[in-house]
């Protein structure tokens, strides 16, 4: 017991002394979530002002240039197109050339003068819904008065409560994803990406060094090798899991109800399976460059069906059983559950127990493919 | 307990069509020093590679230190030490960070201790905290062996352990070979230098994955059958395209100055051989051939029967 310990413990040494030096991919292990952490966090928290927009005026009247510049003192849209038809803007809008194409109908001065509110069509490219969302909101937040001027003139009385009666279509994206959601989400993303590749890679690269030459002839047994290359990384993920709380809470103001211990406990659950995964990568990828393709293998489909892309619910059923055997799944419920629902141990333990498995039947996996043998 | 340290029979390895080794049996007593040679290709490091467990064979049988070769290869690998062809400790190491790992994966006591020792017979204490890879090759080899007998081994398997070491070096790890070989331990090293199979006990030749010959130096010369004429003389290298070919003449070849002429059948060799030693300014003597004349016969001959 005491030697399994000292050969498990050989590893660690080498693999923390190693990893020490490889300055390089440290700094990558904290630059990842930092970087990713800004880019999302700005995606989620920017007010994305001046959004190309197209207009459609069926009339043109004051009222209509008074509502464009309404508009555009709001500070979100910036026309950009003028559109003579419908098809034209809506090929606009699905080229991604504009985000909005807001139409005025015709008697849109017509019912203002009646003391109607008019409406007008925005159609919004939702596909990114926290871009469209702000400026849509923006609308509903018209003053009262925007016509008051035009219609004194024009002799008639002001509208009473909106101007406008937006109606709104968003296209490509009718869901649209709570920001709260993403930054928990991107814990478990970032964790899956990094702990899969660099345990992959740590061993793949004894293999292409020709260092595993050395290690096979030494008494070191496969669990020994595991152990000793995947507990450093364990600390690494634990690192980049503080930056990522900090980070959340104090520039996107996630909040936190639940207990973090049981969090903890969660996350050292969740990054073993993942480093258990790289492992198993590991020994079947021949060099680096195939480890770092299986690793990404592994990624597009934890990011894309565990429904951190898009909802779970929303997604076809074939796709959603591929996503309960993702790790990444079900972290997702027990992080968004802990932090965001404040879920207790007995909540969580539906989520538990297929990651306990998955762990169990990736190392076995792991131990019974990591070769023994050169051959 | 046997009295042999490596004791196998029938050994074969392939690599998908190519066989690396086959049907290659060893028979060594503990305690001595033996050279294993062989053309490269031949199969040496596979062969090494199976009785240290870090290839299985696809046939054969036998044991390493007593213990067998095809389900003990745990406790084979606690109480052998195999030194790669090619370094293959951790250049992102320091040399002392190397020496540490060994020791805690053999889990050996004393471990400073013994890592100060080695560090000490290596004379690199001034350099212990420098990394492996910006060794130089020859000091890289010094590490590996250093490091492959920290755990005093009592079998040492070393594939070309003086690949590229200067002359100085490889002598004093000839002399530490030996030391080691004083007292009890057992040594087979793969090499492709004459004067080092000199110094062995006994060589194995293999060739393209089968023993051609095996013995004492002496034994493999005289089991050659092979005829060597020198020839010295200003200009004689000039000789050796006129000789080449020659029927009766086996094989040419020129080294320390002088001109070796071998043959295996000793009446043709001299009937070809009759024209040019009338010519003048040369010295023809009859000698024993040398080790490495038997080798290019050796390896020739074999590359005749494979093509
Ligand atoms: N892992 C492998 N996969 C495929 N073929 C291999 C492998 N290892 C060795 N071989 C082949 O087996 C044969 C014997 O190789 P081996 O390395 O044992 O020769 P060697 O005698 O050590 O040569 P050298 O003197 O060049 O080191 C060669 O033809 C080689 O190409
Ligand atoms: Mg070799």
């Amino acid at each position: 017991m005491i030697r399994w310990l000292q050969r498990t413990w050989a590893v660690l040494i080498k693999e923390f002394i190693q990893m020490r030096r490889d300055r390089l991919t440290f700094a990558m292990l904290i630059g990842i979530p930092i970087v990713q952490l800004t880019l999302f966090g700005y995606a989620i928290n920017t007010d994305p002002k001046n959004l190309p927009a197209a207009v459609h005026i069926i009339e043109e009247s004051r009222f209509s240039r008074t509502l464009l510049s309404a508009l555009r003192n709001t500070g979100y849209f910036e026309f950009t197109h003028i559109v003579t038809t419908e098809a034209e803007g809506a090929k606009l809008l699905k080229e991604g050339t504009v985000a909005f194409v807001v139409t005025v109908p015709a008697g849109f001065e017509r019912r203002l003068l009646r003391g109607e509110a008019p409406q007008i069509l925005i159609e919004a490219d939702a596909s990114d819904p926290s871009a469209a969302s702000n400026a849509l909101a923006a609308i509903a937040q018209l003053p009262a008065t925007v016509f008051a001027r035009d219609l004194s003139e024009a002799g008639a009385s002001p509208v009473a409560t909106v101007p406008v009666d937006a109606v709104i279509h968003r296209s490509f994206n009718p869901e649209g994803i709570s920001a709260y959601n993403i930054v928990p989400g991107l814990l478990g993303v970032i964790l899956t990406m990094t702990m899969v590749l660099i345990t992959a890679l740590a061993v793949t690269r004894e293999i292409e060094r020709g260092t595993m030459e050395n290690l096979l002839a030494m008494p070191i047994t496969p669990g020994q090798v595991m152990m000793g290359k995947i507990i450093p990384y364990i600390f690494v993920g634990y690192i980049q899991v503080m930056v990522i709380l900090i980070a959340a809470r104090f520039l996107f103001h996630v909040p936190m109800i639940g207990s973090l211990t049981l969090l903890s406990g969660v996350l050292a659950l969740f990054i073993a399976v993942n480093l258990a995964v790289g492992f198993t990568i590991s020994t079947l990828a021949r060099n680096q460059l195939q480890a770092m393709q299986m690793t990404f293998f592994f990624f597009l489909p934890s990011i894309l069906l565990s429904g951190f892309m898009f909802p779970f619910r929303g997604m076809p059923v074939w796709a959603q059983y591929i996503g309960e055997a993702l790790p990444l799944t079900h972290f997702l419920r027990l992080v968004r559950g802990i932090l965001l629902k404040g879920a207790g141990p007995l909540e969580t333990a539906p989520h538990v127990w297929p990651l306990l498995l998955m762990l169990t039947l990736v190392t076995l996996l792991a131990m019974n493919r990591y070769r023994r043998t050169l051959d | 307990m046997t009295a042999l340290a490596i004791d196998v029979r029938g050994l074969t390895k392939s690599f998908g069509p190519t066989r690396a080794v086959s049907d290659v049996a060893i028979a060594m007593p503990k305690g001595q020093v033996w050279g294993f040679l062989g053309p490269n290709g031949s199969g040496k490091t596979t062969t090494l590679r199976m009785l240290c467990g870090l290839l299985k064979p696809d046939a054969g049988e036998g044991t390493c230190l007593g213990y067998d070769i095809l389900a003990d290869s745990a406790r084979i690998k606690r109480e052998v030490g195999y030194m790669t062809q090619k370094f293959s400790f951790w250049e992102d190491l320091s040399i002392r960070e190397n020496l540490e790992f060994v020791a805690r994966a053999y889990s050996l006591g004393r471990m400073n201790q013994r890592v100060d020792e080695a560090i000490e017979r290596l004379g690199l204490g001034h350099r212990q905290r420098q990394l492996a890879g910006a060794l130089s090759g020859g000091w890289k080899q010094r590490l590996a062996l250093a490091a492959c007998i920290l755990h005093e081994p009592k079998l040492l398997l070393l594939d070309e352990p003086t690949a590229g070491v200067d002359p100085q070096a490889r002598r004093d790890f000839w002399d530490q070979i030996h030391h080691l070989s004083a007292e009890g331990l057992t040594v087979l090293v793969s090499t492709h230098y004459m004067d080092e199979a000199e110094r062995c006990d006994r060589i194995v030749y293999i060739a393209y994955g089968n023993v051609v010959a095996r013995g004492t130096v002496q034994e493999v010369i005289t089991s050659s059958g092979l005829e060597t004429w020198i020839v010295e003389g200003e200009g004689v290298r000039q000789l050796l395209t006129e000789l080449s070919g020659k029927p009766g003449i086996d094989h040419v070849a020129y080294f320390g100055a002088v001109l070796h002429v071998s043959g295996r059948d000793a009446a043709a060799l001299e009937r070809a051989i009759a024209t040019f030693r009338a010519l003048p300014g040369f010295t023809w003597t009859k000698t024993r051939p040398s080790l490495e004349d038997v080798f290019i016969d050796l390896m020739q001959r074999q590359g005749a029967d494979k093509r």
